[in-house]
């Protein structure tokens, strides 16, 4: 067979279909806002994505995972709150160092999780319900350690907000981009070339089955979980990296935000199917969407609103379109 | 009599009310004044009326699988142009213009719920994601129709829809009394009810089997919206005003949680409407107990978080048998659950 009627017969995968769908309209939206506004086309606006939404991309391939599953957690903006204001409480009020800092935020995520993870697991509370009750809880935690907003001026924060690693082409990304994107690595490896990978897409195909074949169901549903949890609380460092500052108030509804680009990077919310890249893309979409809106610029904060539901709805339904005419 | 699903959450509502009384007595005292019931309970209940029709709408919705996030957007959507109607009347007082005005309302909702099932019914989106795009939209709609203002009123027929009484009683309460009658009587003396479960319990055989399937789910969500509508006036009523960025702030989340609690699986199939309410009122009595209690604004959540886990845990099934087996021993062989041999090993 020549290559060229083997590049002709090319079909992609089923599966890989809703992802290619969004590629295509990313792509699309890029080359739209380029031919609108001249800046528009430079590269450093594709690398900003990357700088403002690193950390709600870290936060949504945690919930990768869990969706996969078949579960939901709600509790990720939360929990993003509460690590800017442990570490803005601990580096300022008590003088923490920063690597302690670090590693307390990281296990406090981790042990949120885990223990939704266990009520779920354990006691058969709805994923829903049980991360609810983490998102009032953590929330709830920020509230009570503080209702302020201090910034951070710890020298090891301000020193990784504050590099620059630069690229070819006069363009720049942070850390957090490069620590992203190993997460997305990290992730990516572990999905598809783990054996706990293979359990979690095991279990949100049928939990049942996935018994049945003497799968470690309890530990890899209690870990996604922490995972999630970890991740969170990842990205809440992130977060702080970007902002310097630990807001009680901050990161209100990311779990939504995360949800939304994990589904409209093709993974579907009963489990069992998806990739990390498709949410990698669903996070740029979302930032394409608040980008193209800044560029514009002229619009009031209600009409803001209006349009992110529109721009989602379009590529929602442009997306389903793609996918089923290429069937 | 443990073994009835309402039990638990019954218990849970008693028992927050009886901390009520122990900290303040006079809180179960209703007294009639000018023929109007006042107390501490008609509050309860009369606070509660607009979680307790959303909660509805949303039971039915939840029932046949789906969710729908943009109550709250609706909620605001529908006070606002309820209010920006009014304001612009010569005369607020009047009948006949009020009753535009909830009819326009009312209208855009039901519009607003047949959006939501369009997409999810017609064009197959998940539902979380679906009614995700009317819940940021919603948002910016209701502001654009106020215009970003807190548009205040003085009509006294629209305000009676929040604070005005029948029959000594508030009328808030009559009206969710009356929708959860209604709805009741409609699904369960019917085969409504048969159909939507089953739709929730399974989307595909119930196609299989000759159920218009699409058509029930853009039923509910069209009922959704219209709950939320006159959940929306009653809060715009109680407030004098629409406020569109804190009208229906969070309500989905409280309405899931009134099912929940009410033992309305989120996975459809089975609903309880009766459960739905007594969860809503569950919710209204624990916001009632903290400000009783003196409990600071910023614990509120936590406490919220706490008694939610609490009556989740003891309602199930899971935790009360690990419990039980913890008391007796040999523990008792889970012979029926195959997922629990797994879980106890």
């Amino acid at each position: 067979m020549s290559t060229l009627t083997r590049v002709k017969e090319y079909r992609p995968q089923q599966r890989h279909l809703p992802m290619i769908a969004t590629l295509v309209l990313l792509v699309a939206a890029y080359g739209y806002g380029a031919s609108q506004y001249p800046a528009f086309g430079s590269g450093q606006v594709v690398f900003n994505l990357f700088i403002n939404y690193s950390w709600l991309l870290v936060v949504a391939i945690g919930m990768t995972f869990v969706i996969l599953t078949g579960g939901i957690d709600l509790s990720v903006g939360s929990v993003v709150a509460l690590s800017t204001v442990l570490s803005a409480e601990l580096l300022t009020k008590h003088g923490w160092s920063a690597p302690a800092v670090i590693v307390l935020v990281l296990a406090v995520g981790a042990l949120l999780g885990t223990g939704m993870g266990a009520l779920i697991h354990y006691f058969e509370i709805q994923p829903f319900i049980a991360t609810l009750v983490g998102l009032f809880f953590a929330r709830g935690l920020c509230l009570t350690i503080s209702t302020e907003a201090p910034s951070i001026d710890n020298a090891v924060f301000t020193s990784i907000a504050q590099t620059q690693i630069p690229l070819p082409g006069d363009s720049h990304v942070s850390i957090s981009v490069v620590i992203a994107l190993v997460v997305v690595v990290i992730a990516g490896y572990v999905l598809h070339y783990t054996r706990f990978g293979r359990t979690v897409y095991a279990v949100g195909g049928s939990e049942q089955s996935a018994v049945l074949m003497g799968l470690k169901v309890a530990r890899t549903k209690v870990s996604v979980y922490a995972l999630s949890g970890f991740c969170s609380a990842l990205g809440g460092l992130l977060l702080v990296f970007y902002k310097l500052s630990g807001d009680p108030l901050s990161a209100i509804g990311t779990e939504l935000d995360a949800i939304a680009a994990v589904v409209i990077g093709g993974t579907i919310l009963s489990g069992g199917s998806g990739y990390v890249v498709g949410t990698v893309l669903g996070v740029l979409v979302l930032g394409m969407i608040q980008t193209l809106i800044d560029f514009d610029g002229t619009l009031s904060s209600w009409w803001t609103k209006i349009v992110i539901g529109a721009l989602l709805f379009g590529f929602i339904v442009l997306q389903r379109l793609i996918a089923r005419r290429a069937r | 009599m443990t073994g009835h699903r309402l039990f638990w959450p019954i218990a849970a509502l008693v028992a927050l009310l009886l901390v009520d009384l122990a900290v303040k007595p006079s809180f179960f005292s209703v007294e009639l004044r000018d023929g109007h019931l006042y107390g501490s309970l008609v509050d309860i209940l009369r606070l509660g009326a607009p979680l307790i029709l959303v909660g509805i709408g949303m039971t039915l919705v939840v029932a046949t699988r789906g969710i729908d996030l943009s109550v709250g957007s609706v909620v605001a959507i529908s006070g606002a142009l309820a209010c920006l109607h009014l304001s612009g009347l010569g005369d607020q007082n009047s009948v006949g213009g009020t009753l535009v005005a909830v009819a326009m309302a009312l209208g855009l909702c039901l519009a607003l719920g047949a959006w939501n099932g369009f997409l999810v019914a017609v064009l197959g989106i998940q539902p979380i994601i679906a009614t995700l795009i009317l819940m940021v939209a919603g948002r910016g709609i209701a502001q654009l129709i106020t215009d970003g203002q807190i548009i205040t009123i003085t009509s006294g027929p629209f305000r009676a829809i929040g604070s005005g009484y029948l029959l000594t009683l508030p009328l808030s309460i009559l009206i969710a009394l009356v929708v959860f009658v209604l709805t009741s009587v409609l699904v369960r003396r019917s085969a409504l009810g048969l159909l939507i479960e089953a739709v929730g319990g399974n989307p595909e055989a119930s196609r299989l089997s000759g159920l218009r399937s699409g058509r029930l789910i853009w039923l509910v969500y069209v009922f959704g919206g219209l709950c939320a509508g006159v959940a929306g006036l009653m809060i715009s009523a109680n407030t004098s005003g629409a406020d569109a960025n804190h009208a229906g702030l969070w309500i989905e989340l409280d309405a899931i949680l009134a099912l929940t609690i009410g033992g309305t699986q989120l996975t459809g199939g089975r609903f309880s409407l009766g459960g739905t309410v007594i969860g809503a009122l569950l919710i209204q009595t624990l916001t009632t107990t903290v400000y009783t209690l003196g409990i600071p604004d910023t614990a509120t959540l936590l406490v919220k978080a706490m008694v939610v886990l609490l009556v989740c845990l003891v309602q199930s099934p899971a935790f009360r048998a690990k419990v039980r087996r913890r008391r007796k021993s040999p523990p008792p062989a889970p012979a029926d659950r195959p997922v629990k041999v797994e879980v106890s090993a």
